[in-house]
């Protein structure tokens, strides 16, 4: 009862936790296999362009009832490269 | 007209699918149409005592399809409703004397005799989940707010999406007010956000709807009962009416509203 000014916020729990199983069913991708996923794109973009590993992101996000693989991924400027 | 073949499934057990397929049925025979409901869970028949028909059971939906009777002789008669019938699932265990090609013919020549089938899905996704789907025309998804049903209901809505049977409708079953107030229940929006498809009906969870099936009697039949008025709703919106959602607030008291207030 003395809970009262401070309600429990298990239901965002519960949401939170169903979004990124739900991402992961819908796909059929277990996290492990979205990080092999994203090494591999990684080394194949580096293959073309010189990028900055510590600034990538890439990650499944939800749009109603579909799915998309985003990545964001930084490449290194003409400029730093010659002057680095 | 033929009528419309209805399947309400879940994915996971437990959720409510039989109490819903009683009442959605006495729900749409009360208002006047002919329905006939199936119980697809060959091996665990159950809709015969939640409709309070077990007593008359002669024939079942595997005895029609192997030709040991007729249509007409497996459909039972409700004791209330005069056009509601039943066809019980057989209680043998080989599940795989029913394939979805049987119950694509049944449910065609079920057509012809009334304005609604409704199937009532055995839980899971495999033989009598297809069976059940099968000869659908549309499809209720069942969950509850809670996250093993949730998830399990996406997958049945992933499934029923890849084998082209369209996106189903939603029913959001055993819904806690006061726990939602108090942020320990999902919500009717937090579920839908998850599931991201079109919600056909919430059902407050009511002591009410134990107390039917206890008796036979679906509280879709009770003119006070929450869950009953939630399940008549959902019948006439499948009927196509717009029928705005219940302010589920209103059944909680004032001191568990006050509760859950902040």
């Amino acid at each position: 009862m003395f809970n009262f000014f401070k309600p429990k916020k298990s239901a965002a729990n519960a949401k939170e936790r169903l979004q990124l199983v739900l991402i992961h069913d819908r796909t059929d991708l277990t996290p492990a296999e979205l990080d092999a996923l994203k090494d591999d794109l990684l080394d194949v973009i580096s293959k073309h362009v010189d990028i900055q590993p510590d600034e990538v992101r890439i990650g499944l996000e939800r749009d109603g009832r579909s799915q998309r693989l985003v990545a964001d991924i930084p490449l290194r400027s003409m400029s730093r490269r010659r002057g680095g | 007209m033929g009528a419309q073949v209805l399947t309400i499934t879940s994915g996971k057990g437990g959720v409510g699918k039989t109490t819903a397929v009683a009442n959605l049925a006495v729900a749409l025979a009360a208002d006047g149409a002919r329905v006939a409901c199936i119980d697809g869970d060959i091996g665990l028949r159950n809709l015969d005592v939640v409709m309070g028909l077990e007593n008359r059971i002669v024939y079942d939906v595997v005895d029609v399809i192997e030709g040991r009777c007729r249509l007409r002789q497996a459909m039972i008669r409700d004791k209330r409703l005069p056009e509601l019938y039943l066809i019980p699932a057989a209680q043998t265990r080989d599940k795989s004397a029913v394939t979805p090609s049987d119950m694509i013919r049944l449910c065609n020549e079920l057509r012809a005799e009334v304005d609604w089938v409704i199937i009532d899905s055995p839980a899971g996704i495999e033989r009598g989940f297809k069976n059940s789907i099968a000869a659908a025309d549309r499809v209720l998804v069942l969950t509850n707010p809670e996250v093993s049903a949730v998830r399990d209901a996406d997958r049945v809505i992933g499934i029923l999406e890849a084998e082209e049977k369209g996106t189903p409708a939603l029913i959001i079953n055993r819904l806690n007010p006061v726990m939602v107030k108090q942020h320990d229940m999902l919500s009717a929006d937090d579920v839908l956000d998850l599931l991201a498809i079109k919600l056909i009906g919430i059902v407050p969870e009511d002591e009410g709807v134990i107390v039917g099936s206890n008796r036979g009697n679906p509280v879709a039949l009770e003119p006070k009962s929450r869950a009953g008025q939630a399940f008549r709703n959902i019948a006439k919106r499948l009927k196509g009416e717009n029928v705005p959602f219940m302010d589920l607030d209103a059944g909680t008291s004032l001191w568990s509203r006050l509760m859950g207030r902040k």
